[in-house]
């Protein structure tokens, strides 16, 4: 049972590979230069295989609880998928040849348009970063001052509830008139999207902190400043964590709309304009790159938070 | 005397959220010398802990200052350490890192590194450092805790039911342990307590509490010899008056409720 349960993603990636290469293409659909689907699909099989012999030396765990062990039906499943992808659209072309290009045309652009797409990459790296490091520094100085000040909270908070809500994306022509350069204006709305959950979460996690942490810091000589660094902001970390991430995936809605004023290069800017030229495989492609990315900026958040946060016990974990 | 703590006529009004104004101390006059251990002991309200508080400046009296030496309370300061009933350690910062706190705000840590070990090992933590509070039971913080208190060598140790939360048998311990401590530091000792028992066991002098108004019922001295038996009779005889005193307070108070 074991065995088979091993075996599945082999046998599935097998039974992709025969309908690839066994089965002739439709003459409606664009041929592609090379069969990219099949080798993506080797390259897949084989990472897994070369994984689950690595873990099962390595990891000390119950052999049906290794990680890919225990992805293995997953991986069969999702392998399955492609293949009826591949069926419906290549093969057989049921559905709409246009909107739906075969899986080889989607894969092969990620390679035959890599330099392109690496550009983009780069630069809607460096706007995301731009934007989101400005947004963070900004709301996070500006939650621990609403926390701690009562004057700080009379003037900001009003601001924060009036402005905070508005759409980062709805600033645009407003934006467009104050920045000379459209990517300064693009920062700009990526940073008002990461700034109104970072100021609102960390300036009601300071609040929230137990008043007797202040009180014995001060009976241990710290001075208000140190109370502030040392005892509100640490306790106030999981709340600013909070904060960070909702303002990080609001940030990822906000580039693709920021890219799409005035912008050159851009991954969001990648789509949308393949989408105008009507290459749907390389809009495809687009989205795959833009999935992956965003999956490794969350996966590296989690990360970081789970070294930053270690010290939680029993609280939600999200 | 040098280094002794006087109330004079400190008092002390909260105003409730409806805007009542609660008497929660009304004149308090007292003097500790220094080295003493001192016990405030009374029922829930008796104003107990507001002196201690006020002591630790973390309040300001309303009326009446209290002086340390010649100089006035007025903020809270590293010459007084204070031990709250829950060990209020900081979650995110390990054993080593609570206990060597107070030397690091201070900037004194790197000239006194080595006493944090000693004062780990002072209140039985060693092996421990690397753990987070969340790990250690409810004993072991309150050790953690005193530790914290005690290595900035404070003039004064405010303890504000300190073992209140632990059971029976760590609680034992945590007496001793405290005596041994005091004995050690020389340091003068103010605990706020609900048990009689521990007052006796503990301190040179009781101050015996009650509420409404707040205030100080009588003082008690303590002419036992360290360690004490808990079956003297001198022990038994004035655990008797002071529960004779609280128990009386209480009829009276029942007795107008009444009325």
């Amino acid at each position: 049972m074991k065995a088979i349960k091993a075996l599945l993603p082999l046998i599935s990636a097998v039974l992709a590979e025969i309908v690839a290469f066994g089965v002739s293409d439709s003459p409606l659909h664009q041929k592609s230069a090379h069969p990219y689907f099949a080798y993506l699909l080797i390259i897949v099989t084989v990472l897994y295989y070369a994984g689950v012999l690595i873990t099962s030396k390595t990891v000390k765990k119950k052999p049906s609880e290794h990680p890919p062990f225990y992805r293995a039906v997953f991986l069969a499943g999702v392998i399955l998928f492609f293949n009826i992808l591949n069926i419906v659209t290549v093969k057989t072309a049921l559905l709409p040849v246009l909107y739906f290009p075969s899986l080889d045309r989607v894969f092969g652009t990620l390679v035959e348009d890599r330099e392109l797409i690496f550009k983009c990459i780069k630069f809607s790296m460096g706007l995301l970063a731009k934007g989101v490091l400005g947004g963070l520094i900004v709301g996070f100085f500006m939650g621990i001052a609403v926390g701690f000040s009562k004057t700080a909270e009379y003037w900001i908070n009003p601001i924060i509830r009036i402005l905070g809500p508005i759409p980062s994306t709805a600033w645009i022509p407003v934006l467009l008139v104050l920045f000379a350069k459209a990517s300064s204006a693009s920062a700009f709305i990526i940073g008002i999207s990461v700034w109104f959950p970072t100021v609102v979460l960390t300036s009601s996690g300071i609040s929230n902190v137990k008043n007797s942490y202040f009180e014995v810091s001060s009976t241990l000589g710290s001075n208000n400043l140190q109370k502030i660094f040392r005892i509100g902001v640490p306790s106030a970390m999981p709340s600013i964590f909070l904060g960070l991430f909702n303002g990080i995936c609001g940030s990822f809605v906000a580039l693709m709309t920021a890219e799409m004023i005035g912008a050159k290069y851009g991954i969001g800017w990648y789509v949308n304009w393949q989408k105008e030229m009507m290459a749907y495989s390389n809009v495809y492609a687009g989205l795959i790159v833009i999935a992956v990315l965003f999956y490794l900026i969350i996966t590296v958040l989690f990360k970081v938070r789970d070294k930053v946060l270690g010290w939680q016990k029993g609280v939600i974990k999200w | 005397m040098v280094g002794s703590i006087r109330f004079e006529g400190v008092k002390k009004n909260f105003l409730t959220l409806e805007g009542e104004t609660v008497n929660a101390l009304s004149g308090v006059d007292l003097e500790i010398e220094k080295g003493d251990f001192v016990c405030l002991i009374g029922p829930s309200g008796c104003g107990k802990s507001t002196m201690l508080r006020l002591l630790a400046g973390l309040d300001t009296p309303t009326e009446g200052t209290i002086y340390i030496g010649d100089k006035k309370v007025t903020k809270p300061d590293c010459d007084r350490g204070l031990v709250f009933q829950d060990p209020n350690l900081f979650p995110w910062l390990n054993i080593y890192d609570n206990i060597s706190f107070g030397l690091k705000v201070r900037k004194l840590f790197k000239q006194r590194k080595k006493d944090v070990g000693e004062f780990i090992e002072l209140v039985g933590l060693k092996g421990f450092e690397k753990s987070y509070p969340h790990q250690l039971s409810g004993g072991m913080c309150q050790r953690a805790s005193l530790a914290r208190a005690l290595i900035g060598h404070p003039k004064a140790l405010l303890l504000d039911e300190p073992l209140g939360a632990l059971d029976a048998f760590t609680r034992m311990n945590m007496q001793d342990e405290l005596l041994r401590i005091r004995k050690e530091q020389e340091m003068t000792m103010i605990m706020v307590t609900h048990d009689v028992d521990e007052a006796v066991y503990l301190a040179d002098k009781i101050v015996v509490m009650t509420p409404r108004p707040a205030k100080i019922e009588q003082i008690i001295e303590v002419h036992l010899s360290q360690p004490r038996d808990r079956n003297n009779p001198e022990f038994i005889r004035l655990r008797s008056q002071i529960l004779q005193i609280l128990d009386f307070a209480g009829k009276e108070k029942e007795i107008e409720y009444n009325i």
